[in-house]
């Protein structure tokens, strides 16, 4: 694989953060917030994003069938469907139809070039059908503005949805401008506008052949559906008497019926529409008339195709539905890459994403694809190395999970691909000193940062068993030199401080078992606890071991306050920094130890409470992948985050008095966490804080752009940074600032060159002290 | 309720910034004539005791088609809840009559308003067992948003008008 350096990755976003960052950023958010607005409004969403899932679920599944299925009823309808392995094959067909089309009407002679009109289509990006057929000396236009724009730019598509999302309406003016050479030069979009319209109006009425892609085909109807605004779909599709459409093998549904939902929801996901401007289901032959415009004086009714009643359309009408494999049928195979055949290409994953809002497609795309999907799309249909390139601008945020209508788990694909990407590696310049410290269950050739990172709580341990001389030597200039150079570790980063006492060794010296229900007696005693019979596992995560062990000990203080006993064992890593390098047998065993290091606990009817949220989304997410179903359930029912056990307690009667509590309207700032919230847990924070006297006001950035190592990466400085800042301009005026999550806490107090502490320091009783 | 479903159609409608007016068979002809820009193509309205007005073309040439500022269509049926009619590939032409001039005047009656997406798929299956299994789902005007700022009318119509047929 080519790799490019950490140096040239950073100049490339660098890049891209100034040139297309702004007009993407207006784009994506906006409509990131319309289908937010739209999903919030819509009272079945849930159950349509559930239908639509069990739909392709079961399409996939059936896949087989469903290709002879169209067959059959596209034949009877009086079309074509060809079936093609990959691009050469679907490009070469359609080259094939179009020279034959166009010689039996007679318009290709030796000065006449055949010439086509295409709307809008991922699929034929995929297999560049445009460059082939311009090989064989066809004439191609592409008639959605988006794709039009460009096509005259010569530039490549940034977003599935809005391709020339990252060019800027001036920028659009001066292309046209300079191209076209207008009387008066085009200034306002409307001008732009009516100037394509005319123009592409006279490509569509002289083309010889229409080309589509398809956002579904229904296979017992022979039925393409094709979701626009623009109306250009439905002018290539019906205008020449030749349609091709061209469609991936996963676009088939059974049937009609299983149109409904995805007609309702795409729109609403992609661009937060209720419903597309059009929804065309056509069944080609279709009944309507050919239109020639080069026969002016002719009814366009008065041709053979007139009252047409046999079922077959139009005569005139000629129809091919390509249905392309191109390594679908293998991802169909493959038990991690599956889920990304359900996609509906609405790039709700794309909107949501806090780093795609920041650098576009450009940033992220392999070959064809970008966003969060394209991982899974580009290892398919390209290979490893299209989607290994910039798969790591994932940080497994989560964002994306909530928007995907069919509930792709996005995140866990890039997960697998780095895994994939990782293994494929060489080993090469391989770092003594982090192979001592990484006793992971990777084989060599892994790249030393993502090592390092992968195992953080081995490397936190051995830093804080020699604090604070560990510190002073991070922090020495050749010492962060040398991170930066063989792990990336940008030195403009403030890296964490690890303490000497970790939180497991506070709490043992303090007395452990015996002193916390010492506690618990006296909180009972002042009528303060709650009334539950509980007692708790409070989960040591590396952060709050070894660097944050204040927001520990806030934790064990407030929950001894409210009646609850507490132990805190020292448990092995959850694998969370193993999964965000793509080290899934790391994260496999780690799974399976603290699973076995907590089962008894379990079994003793102990809740276990968890302060590090991307920890515990590693419990009740991504532990479905790693443990037995049963396990991954009793540690998901039994495990909580720590405010949302707190707020259940509250619930049960406990005292929020025996708490820091503020007077009632102290208005303070909250952040929390990706994956919190894509958990739902950011609710019960909120309504603990509202409990105790304060009036958060919550963040609604994606993500603070830390996210775990990705800030701390060199390469990706200034785009964690660009994603920061405009988390920083939500929270920035308010006193006060908490924050949930280690890495956006982190971000924050760099930002703000300030203390921003978890919202359990400023609960627990006593206050923020040492 | 059929007159609550119309009133939804019309709110919907009135978002989508497409104008309704609901008349009776007998006044229809003239109503539509208000409506229109000339020159003007239309598919024969397949309504008892309801004509296209004069000034329409019905049968056009691909000319007169490509020449026209306004379409005159019957829709199959409409669907309240986004304000979409259903329009028919027939083979005089209303897909491309509703499409390819700038103004599109849908005619539907009131009886073939349906409230929601779900009715709007029943009636969408029962025309495809019937053999009409072309059909476009159009909600508003055609628009894009990709020189920089939403623009209505773009390769579609950028003015829809709908008539509902109050008696039918
Ligand atoms: S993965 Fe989901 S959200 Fe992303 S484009 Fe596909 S369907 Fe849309």
């Amino acid at each position: 694989m080519a790799q490019r350096s950490r140096a040239q990755t950073a100049d490339h976003i660098r890049h891209l953060l100034e040139t297309e960052g702004e007009a993407i950023h207006e784009h994506a958010s906006a409509s990131n917030e319309r289908r937010g607005a739209t999903y919030a409004a819509t009272d079945d969403i849930e159950a349509l994003r559930t239908e639509a899932r069990a739909i392709k679920e079961d399409a996939i599944d059936r896949l087989p069938d469903l290709i002879e299925t169209v067959r059959e009823a596209v034949e009877a309808n009086g079309g074509t469907v060809y079936v093609a392995d990959d691009a050469a094959d679907a490009n070469a067909y359609v080259a094939d139809v179009v020279e034959t089309r166009t010689e039996e009407n007679g318009v290709a002679g030796e000065t006449d070039t055949p010439s086509v009109v295409k709307s809008k289509s991922m699929t034929t990006e995929e297999i560049d059908l445009n460059d082939a057929l311009a090989a064989e000396g066809i004439d191609i236009t592409e008639t959605d503005l988006g794709e039009w724009v460009l096509q005259v730019a010569d530039d490549t598509p940034s977003h599935i949805v809005g391709p020339a999302m990252h060019i800027s309406r001036a920028e659009i003016a001066d292309l046209f401008n300079e191209r076209f050479d207008p009387d008066e030069p085009f200034e306002t979009a409307e001008e732009l506008t009516q100037f394509a319209r005319d123009h592409l109006g006279e490509r569509i009425t002289e083309a010889d052949v229409g080309i589509t892609g398809a956002n579904f085909v229904v296979a017992d109807s022979g039925t393409i559906a094709l979701v626009t605004n623009e109306g250009n779909a439905r002018k290539c599709a019906v205008t020449p008497d030749t349609h091709v459409a061209v469609a991936g093998v996963e676009k088939l549904i059974p049937t009609l019926s299983d149109l409904e939902p995805f007609v309702d929801i795409i729109a609403k996901s992609a661009t937060g529409q209720p419903i597309s401007q059009y929804v065309t289901m056509l069944s080609p032959p279709t009944d309507s008339p050919t239109l020639d415009f080069d026969s002016p004086e002719e009814p366009i009714t008065g041709g053979d195709g007139a009252e047409t009643t046999d079922g077959t359309g139009d005569p005139d009408r000629d129809f091919h539905l390509v249905l392309l494999d191109n390594g679908r049928m293998d991802m169909r195979e493959d038990d991690q890459l599956r889920e990304t055949l359900y996609c509906i290409r609405c790039g709700a994953c794309s909107n949501s994403c806090a780093n795609f809002q920041s650098v576009g497609g450009h940033g992220f795309g392999g070959e064809t694809y970008s966003g969060g999907i394209a991982t899974g799309w580009e290892a398919g249909v390209h290979g490893q190395d299209s989607a290994a390139e910039f798969n790591d601008l994932c940080t497994g945020c989560t964002n994306c999970v909530d928007a995907c209508p069919v509930k792709i788990d996005i995140p866990w694909i890039n997960t697998v691909v780095r895994d994939r990407v990782n293994r494929s590696s060489e080993p090469e310049s391989y770092d003594f000193l982090v192979d001592g410290l990484t006793p992971d269950a990777e084989e060599g050739g892994l790249d030393p940062g993502k090592r390092f990172f992968g195992n953080i709580g081995t490397v936190a341990k051995a830093a804080s068993a020699t604090a604070p001389v560990s510190n002073w030597l991070a922090d020495a200039g050749p010492v962060r030199s040398a991170l930066e150079r063989t792990l990336g570790i940008d030195r403009r980063r403030d890296l964490p401080t690890f303490q000497r006492e970790s939180l497991v060794d506070w709490f043992e010296k303090r007395g452990g078992v015996a002193a916390s229900s010492r506690r618990t007696d006296q909180a009972a005693a002042r009528g303060s606890g709650a009334d539950l019979d509980r007692e708790v596992v409070c989960y040591p995560d590396v952060y709050t071991n070894y660097v944050d062990v204040d927001r520990g000990k806030a934790a064990v203080r407030t929950l001894e306050a409210l009646g609850v006993p507490v132990r805190v064992p020292d448990l092995p890593e959850s694998g969370r920094a193993a999964l965000s390098q793509g080290m899934i047998a790391t994260a496999d065993e780690q799974a399976s130890e603290l699973y076995a290091a907590v089962a008894e606990d379990l079994d003793a009817g102990r809740d276990v409470v968890v302060i590090e949220p991307s920890d515990l989304a590693a419990m009740h997410r991504e532990y479905e992948r790693l443990l037995p179903e049963a396990s991954f359930e009793r540690l998901r029912e039994n495990s909580y985050e720590i405010c949302e056990y707190v707020y259940g307690l509250l619930e049960n009667g406990a005292d929020p008095s025996a708490l820091s509590t503020g007077d009632g309207a102290e208005p303070i700032a909250y952040h929390s966490h990706c994956q919190q919230r894509t958990l739902d847990l950011e609710a019960p924070t909120v309504a603990v804080l509202e409990q105790c006297g304060y009036a958060p006001a919550t963040s609604d950035a994606e993500c603070c752009g830390m996210a775990g190592s990705f800030g701390y990466k060199r390469e990706y400085y200034e785009l964690s940074t660009d994603v920061g800042e405009r988390l920083q301009t939500q929270v920035e005026d308010a006193d006060t600032v908490v924050a949930s999550g280690t890495s956006c806490g982190d971000q924050l107090e760099t930002l703000l060159e300030r203390d921003v502490p978890h919202p359990i320091e400023l609960l627990a009783p006593g206050g923020r002290r040492p | 309720m059929t007159v609550d479903t119309v009133g939804r159609f019309e709110r919907a409608l009135e978002g989508l910034e497409v104008g309704l007016e609901r008349v009776s068979a007998a006044d229809a002809g003239e109503r539509i004539e208000r409506t229109i820009d000339e020159p003007a193509v239309g598919a024969p309205l397949p309504f008892e005791g309801v004509s296209l007005p004069e000034g329409v073309t019905t049968e056009p040439t691909a000319g007169e088609l490509e020449a026209a500022r306004t379409g005159v269509t019957p829709v199959g049926f409409a669907v309240a809840e986004y304000g979409t009619v259903a329009i028919e590939s027939t083979p005089d032409g209303a897909e491309p009559i509703s499409l390819y001039p700038d103004r599109h005047v849908a005619v539907v009656a009131e009886s073939d308003v349906v409230p929601d997406l779900s009715a709007g798929f029943e009636r969408l299956a029962e025309g495809f067992d019937a053999g009409r299994d072309s059909v476009v789902f159009a909600t508003g005007r055609s628009a894009t948003a990709d020189m920089g700022n939403l623009v209505h009318g773009v390769h579609g119509p950028g003015d829809v008008d709908v008539i509902v047929l109050e008696d039918r």
